[in-house]
């Protein structure tokens, strides 16, 4: 039992972040002195116009790159540093499907799982199972290269459902998909993260999206920095919701 | 350009079209083998000799035993000094890739070595080391190892990073790494690195066996160009070709049986 008064230790943090490319005497700024804490089980919708750095803001989350300054910590670790302690503790959806070319749609979904102490016939069987529920049955003996873009994406999620990871980040995984495939799988998705008290991330160019998904919006300007903190819960009114959406557009059309 | 209905294009039979691709693939060498015939018709024995006389000889090596097994060593020379030159040329061209300092070390003495002729090893190796054998696989090795190390640095730096990515958030030990992501991403290349130097290797390896050996194809030419026999010259060259044939067509078949799973455009290059 953790006593109420301790503060739960915020899942995801960035202490004044910066990332910048290219040549350090005239750096390209893609994120500047980012401030941003995400709470366990939150599930945060991150919005802004294509550019402006959420792919890198991501990335430096999943531990792929490192902030140029600043720090980012992950359940009070660093990800760029401890490789191995996030073994089994994240999981990712990328912009882009990224299936392996030289595996079938099944053997795609277990790669996380064959990272992890699990069994062959546990690693098929749960494939299989996240295959089933993203509407792939009979695709599973698929290479890639035979599967239509959307398939591709469902691919990759599933892939990212079935590593059971508590902390799930997601570039736009409904982006190719067709607008009721999206909703469905947006519910779902929505549904999973919160009944497995999962903390999610998940980046989108759509405001509807955010909004059906997202309990917290953060609307971002260029370079990376926060334009707007949103919170919803059930108590927001449809005519509140209303006026963010507006501010919400405004924002993104400047 | 008209586009012709494929509904509307008589299907050929199967039988008919293995037949016409056969056909396609012996026809270059039924022309040579047809020109060299009128030369040898012309031309005195022991300059172009009459291609039956080569057949029978071909014949003769491939059943004799004695003969045979100058071939088989040839053979065993070859894979032996591919396999070595592949398994220091893979161990350079990692440590190539994971360091600048060892790259502007290494890639500079490795291309100095390409400039030096097979010919030029065979000289130092004799002058240097005992034993034909170990000689042979020195020359063997040394001759095709900057071409392999730089394939493999090719093939290392050519895999995707997006993949890599995406591999790497799942967090892998360094094992499984290399098993899920780097073998696979980097076999087409090093499977066309041996094809290419397969073709190199069986080059080198005649003017290696004549370091003193007592056997192998090219102490056997040698020994035809002692004797001015063009009938036996050709048959042994002849072997080595086959041997170059047969590896490669193996090397297809591992192709063909590993990348089932790419994409085939209907449309050609
Ligand atoms: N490796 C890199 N080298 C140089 N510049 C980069 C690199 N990665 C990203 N950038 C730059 O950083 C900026 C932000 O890129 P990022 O991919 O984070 O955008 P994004 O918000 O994800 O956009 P989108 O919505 O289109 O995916 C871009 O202007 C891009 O040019
Ligand atoms: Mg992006």
């Amino acid at each position: 039992m953790t006593a109420p008064e301790i503060a739960e230790e915020a899942e995801i943090r960035f202490e004044n972040v910066s990332k910048h490319f290219g040549n350090p005497a005239a750096p390209f700024v893609a994120v500047d002195e980012l401030d941003l804490e995400i709470d366990k089980g939150q599930m945060v919708a991150l919005l802004g116009k294509t550019g402006c750095g959420k792919s890198t803001m991501f990335n430096m989350i999943a531990g792929l790159s490192a902030p140029t300054s600043g720090r980012v910590t992950l359940m009070g670790h660093d990800p760029f540093k401890e490789f191995d302690w996030f073994r089994g503790k994240i999981a990712i959806v990328f912009q882009n499907d990224r299936l392996l070319p030289w595996r079938t749609a099944v053997k795609n979904v277990e790669l996380g799982l064959e990272m992890l102490e699990t069994t062959k016939e546990e690693r098929r069987e749960r494939a299989i199972y996240w295959l089933h529920k993203l509407g792939l049955a009979g695709h599973e003996d698929d290479y890639p290269h035979a599967l239509s873009g959307g398939m591709r994406q469902r691919v990759s999620i599933a892939r990212a459902f079935a590593t059971n990871a508590e902390l799930l980040l997601c570039d736009e995984p409904f982006s190719a998909l067709d607008e009721i495939t999206s909703k469905r799988l947006r519910m779902e998705f929505a549904r999973l993260v919160r009944e497995n008290g999962k903390t999610a991330v998940f980046i989108t160019h759509s405001i509807n999206e955010a909004f059906d998904i997202g309990d917290r919006i953060v609307v971002l300007k260029r370079p990376a920095q926060i334009a707007h903190d949103i919170r919803l819960d059930a108590a927001t009114s449809d005519e509140e919701k209303e006026a963010i959406r507006r501010m919400i557009h405004d924002s993104l059309s400047q | 350009m008209s586009v012709q209905d494929p509904s509307l294009v008589p299907f050929p039979s199967p039988g008919s079209l293995v037949a016409r691709r056969v056909l396609r693939a012996v026809m270059p060498f039924v022309v040579i083998a047809a020109a060299w015939q009128v030369a040898s018709q012309f031309f005195p024995g022991y300059l172009f000799p009459s291609l039956v006389d080569v057949f029978w000889r071909v014949l003769e090596i491939f059943t004799s035993w004695s003969a045979f097994s100058n071939v088989l060593a040839t053979a065993m020379r070859i894979l032996g000094g591919l396999a070595g030159a592949f398994v220091i040329g893979a161990v350079l061209g990692f440590m190539i890739v994971q360091s600048k300092m060892i790259d502007r070390f290494l890639s500079p003495i490795l291309i100095f070595f390409q400039g030096i002729p097979a010919l030029s090893w065979v000289v130092f190796a004799i002058i240097w080391f005992h034993g034909t054998e170990f000689r042979i696989l020195f020359i063997m090795i040394v001759t095709t190892l900057p071409a392999f190390t730089f394939q493999v640095v090719g093939a290392l730096r050519g895999m995707s990073k997006d993949l890599l990515e995406m591999v790497m958030s799942f967090r892998p030990k360094r094992m499984k790494f290399y098993k899920v992501m780097v073998l696979p991403s980097v076999l087409p290349e090093i499977l066309t690195a041996w094809k290419v130097n397969l073709g190199n290797a069986s080059r080198v390896v005649v003017v290696a066996e004549l370091v003193g050996s007592s056997g192998g194809v090219g102490y056997q030419l040698l020994q035809q160009q002692q004797l001015f026999d063009m009938t036996g010259a050709l048959a042994w060259t002849l072997q080595l070709v086959f041997f170059v044939l047969l590896f490669q067509w193996i090397l297809t078949l591992i192709e063909t049986a590993a990348f089932r799973y790419r994409a085939v455009s209907e449309r050609n290059l």
